[in-house]
């Protein structure tokens, strides 16, 4: 079993922001070397990585780079943002299973001043793209569009859930001077004047295209007790990819609201402790506001339909029910392809979050939905 | 095989499966992908039956009739070609012969109006549920779409 063998002992990032001169891989270097210094770990001493099929900073290049020793364990995760807690997995299985020690996730992207994956034309995938391109259906904001009307129609969803969804990320972020969000309140009346990106999802149900990178470091519980910061053990870790799902655009799959989450939950809840009843605080990966509620229901926080209804009277809130996303996620503080929802789960039980949940013991983590999934369920 | 239309929209870019989907369509006939053993729809084409397993499969002709499953209306940022025509909805349509089989589709105002412009249908007449029947536009001599048109329109 996996249960608390292995801990996340030390996390980096670089700085956020729309536009950042530094390569990828240079920024990549740079977050893997904080999160090592952060753990008090030579680089010499890696001998596991992992990260996205995405990211473009190769094993070679980043080994070499950061004066890494011997790699005997490298892992790539796919699906986009599906991959980010898979990286974790992926090492915390290596460490467990005695085939590394020392193994480091990363994951380092230029979006906020690159171009968007979807204007890429060349990129003629012939599966699922033939189905939905040509007819205007181009950005994943409408592949997921499509899915949230649909879900606001069978459920009652409004667009002030999706509101609350936003607000409670951007309030994090307001919190959070590392995030892009910092210094940008948002209001009702902005979200509900806000221009249109695909009905019913308007500029605010989006995520932040950002420049940076982030990378955390595991290792043994055992080794971890000798590390510089408090560990924060990998309690239960899991990828989701549901019978016939078909991707982002999962129309065709026999109930498409209910996505790779539930697939990666039963598998999550099934080697752990606990349930979703004791989880102190959430990161759930926010490329788009109605993700957050079909998360929720996903991960058994709340029954079939009813996630946005748990959004109502702050739930997602510092002092809410379920705070969620206490650095600001990926509509506030940066999106990074959800990594930066790992650091935050991790700093969250480290008790060093900028919008601390007190006390917080336990946390879950969620990589994308919408594409295979991965999730972690974190504790102190 | 051209990848763009000549004023700059994407063609469908079909792999080994989804070719027989496309070559129907240019006849003007909506058909899908049915296992030749068990009998079961299947969408989106793939070579083998998830039910049973079967490599055998038949085309089946469909009514073309549906109903909106859901939808969006897609504003800018877009390339080009498409932001020229936004906002314009995009809907999906659930097949009467099967509501699990569902298809991506632009809309046009009457099933004789095949290369109406894709704003031809107000965002506010459409609803979830509403009938639409199957409208074949020729978009290259060798590309032909289907769109979707709301009944009694
Ligand atoms: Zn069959």
């Amino acid at each position: 079993m996996l249960k608390d063998r292995t801990a996340v002992v030390g996390i980096g990032q670089t700085r956020f922001a729309k536009h950042l001169e530094e390569s990828e891989k240079a920024l990549a270097c740079r977050a893997v070397l904080a999160a090592l210094d952060d753990a008090g770990i030579e680089p010499r001493e890696v001998d596991a990585l992992a990260s996205f099929t995405m990211e473009e900073t190769d094993e070679v290049e980043l080994a070499k780079a950061i004066g890494a020793g011997d790699i005997i364990f490298f892992s790539r995760a796919g699906f986009g943002g599906g991959g980010s807690c898979a990286t974790v997995a992926h090492l915390a299985m290596a460490v467990a299973s005695g085939q590394a020690s020392v193994g480091v996730a990363w994951r380092s992207r230029k979006r906020g001043s690159g171009k968007r994956p979807w204007t890429n034309t060349t990129q003629q995938l012939p599966t699922p793209a033939q189905w939905t391109r040509p007819f205007g259906l181009l950005r994943p904001a409408d592949e997921i569009g499509m899915l949230a009307r649909r879900y606001m129609h069978e459920h009652g969803a409004t667009r002030d859930h999706l509101f609350n969804v936003a607000l409670a990320c951007r309030n994090r972020a307001n919190q959070n001077p590392d995030a892009i969000m910092y210094d940008r309140p948002l209001t009702r009346e902005m979200y509900m004047d806000a221009r249109w990106i695909s009905e019913p999802l308007c500029l605010y149900d989006n995520c932040l295209e950002t420049d940076g990178a982030l990378a955390c470091v595991v290792v043994s519980a055992e080794r971890a007790r000798d590390c510089r910061r408090k560990p924060v053990y990998l309690h239960s870790v899991a990828q989701g990819l549901p019978a016939q799902h078909h991707g982002m655009v999962n129309y065709w799959n026999d109930d498409p609201l209910t996505g790779p989450a539930w697939a990666a939950a039963r598998q999550l809840w099934k080697t752990a402790d606990f349930g979703p009843e004791d989880v102190d605080v959430a990161q759930i990966y926010d490329a788009f506001t109605p993700l957050i509620p079909l998360s929720l229901e996903g991960y058994g926080f709340c029954g079939r339909g009813e996630g946005a209804a748990f959004t109502e009277g702050g739930a997602l809130e510092l002092g809410g029910r379920l705070p969620v996303n206490t650095g600001g996620g990926g509509l506030s503080e940066g999106y990074i392809h959800g990594f930066n929802l790992i650091n935050e789960g991790v700093k969250q039980l480290r008790g060093i979050s900028t919008a601390q949940v007190p006390d917080a013991a336990t946390c879950l983590v969620t990589a994308g939905e919408g594409v295979p999934t991965s999730a972690l369920l974190l504790r102190a | 095989m051209d990848t763009m239309t000549a004023d700059g929209l994407l063609l469908p870019w079909p792999d080994d499966d989804g070719e027989p989907f496309w070559e129907y369509t240019r006849r003007g006939e909506l058909r899908v992908q049915a296992c030749a053993d068990c009998g079961r729809l299947r969408f989106p084409p793939r070579p083998c039956c998830p039910q049973c397993g079967s490599f055998a499969d038949e085309w089946r002709l469909m009514s073309g009739r549906g109903r909106l499953w859901s939808f969006v209306v897609a504003h800018p940022p877009l390339l080009p070609a498409y932001a020229e025509r936004a906002p314009y909805p995009v809907a999906v349509v659930e097949l009467d012969e099967d509501p699990k089989i569902r298809l991506v589709g632009t809309l046009t105002s009457s099933p004789r109006r095949p290369n109406a412009p894709w704003n031809a249908v107000p965002a506010q007449r459409l609803r979830i549920g509403a009938p639409v029947q199957a409208v074949f536009q020729a978009v290259t001599p060798e590309v032909t779409v289907v769109r979707w048109a709301l009944c009694g329109s």
